[in-house]
């Protein structure tokens, strides 16, 4: 299959950086509605994964990062949950501690974050997370394969993972600030939706550039023409990079503008981040008062 | 025993490499600045004229995409060949012009110098008349000097050769194809030119020489809607020149007007280029 | 109802002090026009945003006269490093007063705020600060040593970038040593009348910029003047030929940037996104007001139908209204006039047999609007693919080979610009050489930049604008 799949990402049309890094500031010059930027926020609160991915990670401070993703204003009941908690696979079980079923929980598997591991320890790995609770998996694909241009190892990788998930969602991070152009990005993005991704990832947070606006544009054109090409949809999910919420709205705009609206939806965009929600949380603040918020108004976990 | 008795040489035009009577069968005599019979010379008409710009067109496309190099090659061969017929050419130029031996050779060989100066710009024309721009943002752009197309020139009435000379060598050199109407009453020495480009290595049509009256072939050529730009430099006639500017406007060709020609001057060559600007993002 | 609406978020528009009335600028003073006083209005709204005095054949006459005397007197002689400085201070004036010039000129034209803000009056300041460097270097603006002024400069421009065209027209004259009486469009002289106050903020000596507001009359007064030495001129190709017609015979030096009806090429290896992007830039920019606009598609056959479905979806998304919103792409057509030519000249695509689409928008019902458009189905034999129509109106025409390509982009009268998408560089070169066309955005489109000479061939016009070429149209070589 690999030949087909080669000639198949090949003639995938090409990428001009400089039209495409033009549209995506073009886009990101758009002015919200004010009531429209209050739906927007509480979008923007429902798709992040929150997301904590250190070695110092400790049953306590995800526990703490569990319970602001069910309820990430304790003052407000009205503000709307995260969308999931995203972990290392051994701390999946404390966070499934606190939010039982009321939130996805996330884990990176597959040797996160170079992937560079036997394809059994990825596996492995994504079972663990699996029966420790994690109901979406978040894998890195081998960098390494797919810049020798290994493009069936990449993929025979997805699907072998994708098995081993189960029926947890799989997020497929393609690590786009090691593939480097534009093409690249395209073509991986492909290739991960035909392995069986659930959800192309920019990043794991580990690597700078992490999400950029054009790289993210980039993707939801591509899972945009697959759909229309399959019609499977599929999500998008920028980590890393993305702290403000008036980023966060520039992302939405340009997923209601390239993708559509069927993607302004939390089962098909999240924003992996962590400082993010509690810029997004003193913006509510801010439209619900009319008042500036400060950090001490909001939790810091 | 009676004297030899000459052959006598009814001229006719230059037109796609061939030599044909006008069209119109009208010719008309030729004499020397003393009075004296030379030839008889055809009398270009409006079909002629025509048939000339067809011809023209037809030469366009393959010498222009001609190498520079090539073009410079093939233009400094004309030279070769304009140095080899030097006698007949300064025995024209006497005789048409009334000057003495002496400065019709000096005239003959500054035509022969002229030739080669612009036969030599050829693969040079872009890099002093092109430029790369450096723009505000991340794009390649590059503008480079390219011909115009046909042109039409009305040579200069009094310097039958090295008149001529200046006004077409600066067209040909950038790729242009040229429609002459030469001088009225001096024409000899542009036939015996259209003699020696017939020889060379010149492409049949990239240069088409009528010998005729401008008053009469100049509006037809003005009004040509597939002439892209006209040299008026030979037409003497104020108001001629301003009734073909006007005429000249219909499809907006360059017009360079009347004048003196500079002998070996860029400015020359100028009036006959367009500027092509290239753009491309730059980017991995 | 859309899940996500964008704000009106309007440019507040109290920036900008409009007077009930405006003179002509001349000698640096405003006066009275001798003419019949008109009025200009705003496009979106039909709103009178002021009257504006129209110039007669003894005021063109009076302001070629103080362009003389400024000319003979102080800017002709004056050293290029100072005339530099004076281009130096207006390109900052510009560049503070950028957002009232936005306002103003969004008002006036009809173009929305996104683009006179981030386009029109930044290559505004950009043009004033390129061509100020050139002042004291124009011994190497290509012309030899000591190239000599022109005199005083005529310059008629258009309507779709008032200032911007403003800026290409006196930049680079006052640069280079001449003096300018300029005459705005009928439709949208606010800009520059705005503009004659900065040459007096910046303390340009009277008569070196003079402004004559009025319409295709005093246009005529101005380009036949006898005093004059060049003629600038940017508009319809029927008025160029005209203009071409009057200065025959004398001695003026003429430049002229006419008309065009653009190739933009698509080849299947293009990258696709962006082409569409292309395609849009290129057509839907100005509402199409554009000279060098992309008005004729010519897309290979092999991707034609994506192409169209991607680009239908794309101008699906196109927001068009209110101009001073920031979030509109697509503004007001510029005048009734203008909006009937349109309508008309897209009819003719109807009768002849095209098919007509246009974008799902909402027209305001004040103003005048017209919705973006493509025909399909067009052939190089439909008036659509050959005249000007000089609003949001696209040809899509298909092609098979790169010759064939070439054939039907070259087929027309017009030559200013092109544009060829494709990831082969090789054919990017080769279709580059074979345009006729002044400029060629390869992979890119509707880019400007000071730098970059700008100009057609054949009945586009002659002579370029912008970079050492265009300076060079201000300048003769000294014999």
């Amino acid at each position: 299959m690999s030949k087909t799949l080669t000639a198949g990402l090949d003639r995938l049309p090409g990428v001009d950086q400089v039209g495409l890094e033009a549209r995506a500031a073009q886009l990101s010059t758009r002015s919200i509605k004010t009531t429209s930027k209050q739906w927007a926020i509480d979008l923007a609160i429902s798709m992040v994964d929150l997301t904590t991915l250190e070695g110092a990670d400790s049953p306590g401070k995800v526990r703490a990062l569990a319970t602001k993703a069910l309820r990430p204003d304790p003052t407000d009941s009205s503000c709307p949950s995260a969308a999931a908690v995203c972990v290392y696979p051994d701390m999946v079980p404390f966070v499934r501690e606190v939010v039982g079923d009321r939130l996805h929980v996330a884990a990176v598997a597959t040797a996160f974050p170079s992937g560079r591991a036997p394809l059994e320890v990825k596996l492995a790995d994504t079972a663990a997370a699996v029966a420790a609770g994690a109901d979406e998996i978040d894998m890195v694909i081998d960098r390494g394969a797919f810049l020798s241009g290994d493009l069936a190892k990449v993929h025979d990788q997805i699907v072998a993972v994708k098995e081993a998930a189960g029926s947890a969602h799989l997020k497929v991070i393609l690590e786009t600030g090691e593939l480097q152009t534009y093409d690249n990005i395209r073509r991986a993005s492909w290739l991960a939706m035909d392995a069986g991704a659930d959800f192309i990832k920019t990043s794991t947070g580990k690597i700078q550039p992490a999400a950029t606006l054009p790289t993210t544009l980039l993707m939801l054109e591509a899972v945009r023409d697959y759909r229309i090409a399959t019609g499977r949809q599929v999500g998008v999910k920028p980590a890393g990079g993305i702290r403000t919420s008036k980023d966060a709205i520039k992302y939405l705009v340009v997923v209601n503008e390239v993708a559509g609206e069927d993607w302004l939806d939390p089962n098909w965009f999240r924003f992996g981040a962590s400082s993010l929600l509690n810029d997004l949380l003193m913006q509510r603040q801010k439209m619900l008062t009319g008042r500036y918020s400060g950090p001490d108004y909001v939790t810091l976990d | 025993m009676s004297e030899r008795v000459d052959v006598r040489k009814t001229y006719k035009l230059f037109i796609g490499g061939a030599f044909p009577r006008s069209e119109s069968g009208r010719t008309y005599e030729v004499a020397s600045s003393r009075g004296k019979f030379l030839a008889n010379a055809s009398k270009a008409s409006r079909k002629d004229a025509r048939d000339a710009v067809g011809a023209a067109r037809k030469a366009f496309g393959g010498w222009s995409k001609r190498t520079p190099y090539n073009r410079g090659q093939i233009l400094y061969r004309v030279a070769e060949v304009l140095e080899g017929r030097r006698d007949q050419l300064v025995a024209e130029v006497r005789a048409a012009e009334g000057v003495t031996e002496r400065r019709a050779t000096a005239i003959v060989d500054a035509a022969v110098d002229t030739w080669v100066w612009y036969a030599g710009w050829a693969d040079k024309l872009s890099q002093v008349a092109g430029n790369a721009n450096q723009v505000n943002g991340p794009f390649f752009n590059l503008t480079s000097p390219e011909p115009t197309g046909v042109v039409a020139i009305a040579a200069p009435q009094q310097s039958s050769l090295l008149g001529l000379v200046e006004v077409l060598a600066p067209v040909l050199l950038s790729g242009n194809t040229a429609v002459v109407v030469s001088s009225y009453e001096r024409p000899l020495p542009a036939i015996t030119l259209s003699e020696i480009l017939s020889t060379s290595d010149v492409p049949g049509g990239v240069v088409n020489i009528l010998t005729g009256d401008i008053a009469e072939v100049g509006p037809w050529l003005a009004s040509h809607l597939d002439v892209n730009a006209l040299d008026l430099t030979g037409v003497d006639d104020a108001d001629v020149a301003r009734d073909l500017e006007a005429e000249a406007s219909v499809n907006l060709k360059r017009v360079l007007r009347p004048g003196t020609p500079t002998a070996q001057a860029l400015t020359r060559i100028t009036p006959f280029l367009e500027y092509k600007t290239v753009w491309h993002p730059i980017g991995v | 109802m859309p899940k996500f609406e964008y704000a009106p978020a309007p440019e507040s528009r109290s920036i900008v002090d409009l007077a009930a009335s405006y003179g002509l600028f001349i000698d640096g003073e405003f006066t009275d026009g001798g003419g019949t006083a008109f009025k200009t209005v705003n496009p979106a709204t039909e709103e009178v945003l002021a009257e504006v005095a129209e110039g007669n054949e003894a005021d063109v006459d009076r302001a070629v006269r103080a362009a003389r005397r400024a000319y003979d007197r102080v800017w002709g002689p004056m050293p290029g490093r100072e005339r530099a400085k004076y281009l130096f201070r207006i390109a900052r004036i510009l560049a503070e007063r950028s957002r009232e010039f936005a306002v103003l000129e969004t008002l006036d034209n009809g173009k929305p705020i996104k683009e006179s803000r981030d386009v029109d009056v930044p290559l505004v300041s950009q043009w004033f600060f390129y061509n100020a460097g050139w002042a004291d270097k124009l011994d190497h603006a290509g012309l030899g040593p000591n190239p000599r002024s022109l005199g005083v400069a005529a310059q008629v421009i258009p309507w779709n970038f008032p200032l911007l065209m403003l800026a290409w027209k006196v930049a680079p004259a006052l640069a280079a040593g001449n003096t300018v009486v300029l005459k705005p469009a009928e439709t949208t002289p606010l800009t520059a009348l705005l503009f004659a106050d900065v040459c007096r903020q910046a303390e340009l000596p009277p008569g070196v910029v003079n402004i004559v507001t009025g319409a295709g009359e005093t246009g005529r007064l101005l380009v036949s003047h006898p005093d004059v030495n060049k003629v600038a001129f940017t508009g319809s190709t029927p008025v160029g030929r005209e203009i071409a017609r009057t200065v025959a015979g004398s001695d003026k030096r003429l430049t002229l940037e006419l008309g065009g009806k653009a190739a933009n090429i698509v080849f299947e290896d293009a990258p696709m996104d962006q082409a569409v992007e292309g395609i849009v830039r290129g057509i839907f920019f100005n509402q199409g007001h554009v000279c060098c606009a992309g008005s004729r598609l010519l897309v290979q056959e092999s991707v034609a139908e994506e192409v169209l479905d991607r680009l239908k979806a794309r101008m699906s998304t196109l927001r068009l209204g209110d101009p001073l919103d920031k979030n509109t792409d697509v503004g007001a057509i510029n005048s009734a006039e203008q909006l009937g030519r349109i309508r008309d000249l897209a009819a003719t695509g109807d009768d002849e047999g095209a098919a007509r689409w246009s974008a799902p928008c909402e027209l305001p019902e004040r103003g005048y609007w017209y919705a973006p458009t493509i025909f399909t189905g067009v052939t190089q034999a439909h008036r659509i693919a050959r005249e000007e129509i000089f609003g949001p109106v696209l040809s899509v025409l298909t092609f098979r080979t790169p010759a064939e390509a070439i054939e039907k982009a070259n087929n027309t009268p017009y030559g200013l610009s092109a544009g060829v998408w494709t990831e082969k560089g090789s054919r990017i070169l080769s279709m580059a050489n074979q345009l006729r066309a002044g400029v060629v955005w390869a992979n890119t489109f509707n880019q400007f930049d000071p730098a970059s000479p700008f100009g057609g061939y054949k009945e586009s016009g002659y002579g370029r604008e912008g970079g050492r070429h265009g300076l060079a149209s201000y300048l003769e070589a000294s014999s």
